[in-house]
């Protein structure tokens, strides 16, 4: 693939110090992910993808090697230099969505850009509109956090994920709440965005969802078993189309 | 990020939980409250007092036996009281160029009976001078002449309160013989009645005698408890001062250095005597009131801290999408200085009408007249203090706050 590299792991080690024991979280874990890639990192519980996706997300620094987010060195970098990093270049989706409560959608995805001082209101609020009808959300604006079902408050945090333009959109379990239908309906959604030639990088222990996306990282035992790009890759909108409509 | 984001973020965030956000102000509106009242009280007392003592004739100076308490470091003697003599009243009249009256007076307890009525109070001996000083004036019968003092008639002055005592049936107290410790004395005059002081003190409990007659007959002295002079004109007040201590120096054959037996009371020094005492007990009163400002702040602060704990989540969040750490402090101590600075704005009102519902129920329905008044600089104090308060007791929340871990914080349950 041609294009510039977004992420470019090299030998990321992360110990933790329990008590009098060090747990290695990663034991040296090298990889590069492209723009416009759309990855599946999977592994299964203490395989070490969450110590990976907080130091993705530049929420955590390795202990060792080095991790460049879209040219950038992150490892030496001070908490609040990170800080402005994840503002101008990372969007993240959780798996609870963490929107805030009795604030609506369109105030929840103005958040980033409040910490954004070269954004000013106006430009602000457009911003904020445009990436809600992005995600088909344009007539629910004004809607507070509490009166949305569960796939449109991930709708807004996804759009809350897209507002700052980020260089790759960071997802934690993002369907991991929603029912079946809703899940396909995101993951229609991620591929769209995917399709406009965002990076996406899906982190997820369910082997389903890595059908959908162009190539899967599996980790074990914090270390890196296999990268491979996927050659047959699903189309979430079909098998959507597939799904039985369920009784309103 | 910008202030006027830190802000919005703050009032949301107090909108969000109106509720709580009220219970904390609560503290700081009844602790700002209690000060602005405590404030107004006294600087109210303070201002009505000053006002008392300028009603007096404003050149009036008061001559005191013995020295100066600091200077006998509270070793005080007896003779001390007795220094001013018949002698010191004479020469002052002779020789002082600046008075326009002067009044020698005793005073002894007295009991005033008129048949089966009777009373009890100050009975004071002076001369007719002590009206011009006193800014009294009669309304019957007359003064006592300056014959009738040195005579050392049986005569006196009533006061309105003490007519009403002995002569209970609206009797002509003119002319009528009361018997004063004992001693029958002629009614000759009774004194328009002043009311009430500002702390209400009846002025109108009073009982004039020729200063003479009082020494001659009741107390067996020879000496004045004190001596009342009025300078021509204020302005001449502490020269006329000067010169009376000059006289009385040298009536005394005191040298350079000589204890000084005899001390000037101004009305200025007074003043601020008043003035001092009454800054301290204002203060006293404040501090007591900000103690319960300190104990709204320590509520600010428990809350502040209970809704960093509830809040984890959403400050992972904001850290997640780039909040800084001097964001996430901000944010914090924003909130808290605005519930304390709201708290103090609705304080401030509240004590300001409740100072001046006070102040008209005391004008309109009591005898006590205090002037309350709340002036500009105590709000301003207020809302110092205040914002003092939520800088201080929001520090260690926001601080607690701006140290989480993203990583902890987006986990929190």
């Amino acid at each position: 693939m041609a294009q510039k590299p977004v992420i470019e792991l090299d030998g990321i080690r992360r110990d933790f110090v329990v008590g009098e024991e060090t747990v290695h979280a990663l034991r040296g874990v090298s990889f590069t992910i492209h723009e416009g890639e759309f990855v599946t990192i999977m592994g299964t519980s203490g395989s070490g993808k969450s110590t990976l996706l907080n130091i993705l997300g530049c929420l955590d620094t390795p202990t060792s090697g080095e991790y460049r987010l879209d040219g950038t060195p992150v490892r030496t970098m001070s908490k609040t230099q990170r800080a402005v990093l994840r503002n101008r270049k990372i969007g993240f989706v959780f798996q609870s969505y963490n929107l805030l409560a009795k604030t609506t959608a369109v105030e929840n995805v103005e958040l980033p850009l409040m910490y954004n001082s070269a954004v000013g209101a106006r430009e602000r609020r457009e911003r904020a509109v445009t990436a809600l009808q992005r995600v088909g959300l344009g007539d629910r604006l004004n809607h507070k956090s509490n009166q949305m079902s569960g796939g449109q408050m991930q709708r807004v945090a996804i759009a809350r994920a897209l507002v700052n333009d980020p260089a790759v959109i960071l997802a934690d379990e993002a369907t991991g709440n929603l029912d079946t239908r809703t899940s396909f309906e995101i993951l229609v959604l991620f591929q769209q965005l995917h399709a406009e030639g965002r990076t996406i990088i899906f982190v997820t222990h369910n082997p389903e969802i890595a059908q959908y996306s162009t190539r899967t990282i599996t980790l074990s035992d914090g270390k890196l078993r296999e990268d491979r790009l996927n050659d047959n890759i699903l189309d979430a909108a079909t098998k959507l189309a597939s799904l039985p409509v369920e009784e309103e | 990020m910008n202030i006027t984001n830190l802000f919005k973020i703050a009032f949301k965030a107090i909108g969000a939980n109106k509720m709580r956000s009220f219970l904390t102000m609560l503290g700081i509106i009844i602790g700002v409250s209690s000060v602005i009242i405590m404030l107004a009280l006294g600087t109210g007392s303070k201002a009505t007092i000053m006002q008392e003592i300028e009603d007096l004739d404003p050149g009036t100076f008061t001559i005191m036996p013995g020295p100066d308490y600091e200077e006998v470091e509270g070793n005080w003697l007896p003779e001390y009281s007795q220094t001013l003599t018949k002698a010191d009243y004479e020469s002052i009249l002779e020789k002082s160029k600046y008075l326009k009256a002067v009044c020698p007076m005793v005073y002894t307890s007295g009991q005033f009976i008129n048949g089966k009525n009777n009373h009890s109070g100050t009975l004071q001996g002076v001369n007719k001078e002590f009206l011009v000083i006193n800014g009294l004036s009669i309304t019957q019968g007359s003064m006592f002449t300056d014959a009738e003092v040195k005579g050392s008639a049986k005569v006196c002055i009533l006061g309105k309160t003490v007519v009403d005592k002995l002569f209970p049936n609206n009797a002509d107290p003119i002319g009528t013989v009361i018997r004063i410790n004992n001693i029958p004395i002629n009614v000759v005059g009774v004194l328009k009645s002043k009311g009430r002081t500002a702390f209400g003190q009846d002025q109108d409990d009073i009982v004039l005698m020729p200063y003479t007659t009082v020494m001659k007959r009741m107390v067996s002295q020879d000496y004045f408890d004190m001596i009342y002079a009025a300078a021509t004109t204020k302005e001449m007040t502490s020269l006329a001062a000067d010169d009376v201590t000059e006289i009385l120096r040298t009536n005394h054959k005191l040298k350079e250095g000589d204890l000084q037996d005899f001390r000037i009371m101004s009305l200025e020094e007074a003043t601020s005597r008043v003035d001092s005492v009454m800054n301290i007990l204002t203060l006293l009163l404040s501090c007591i009131a900000g103690i319960s400002l300190l104990v709204g702040g320590i509520g600010i602060m428990n809350i502040m801290y209970v809704s960093v704990t509830e809040r984890t989540r959403e400050i992972g969040l904001r850290m997640s999408v780039g909040a800084r750490t001097v964001d996430i402090m901000s944010q914090f101590l924003i909130e808290a200085i605005l519930i304390s600075v709201t708290g103090g704005l609705i304080g401030v009102l509240i004590g300001g009408g409740i100072s001046y519902l006070a102040r008209y129920i005391m004008l309109n329905f009591t005898e006590v007249h205090i002037l309350i008044a709340v002036e500009p600089w105590t709000v301003l104090l207020s809302f110092a203090i205040c914002t003092v308060t939520g800088i201080f007791f929001g520090w260690y929340p926001a601080k607690k706050a701006a140290n989480l871990d993203p990583i902890d914080a987006l986990r929190y349950e």
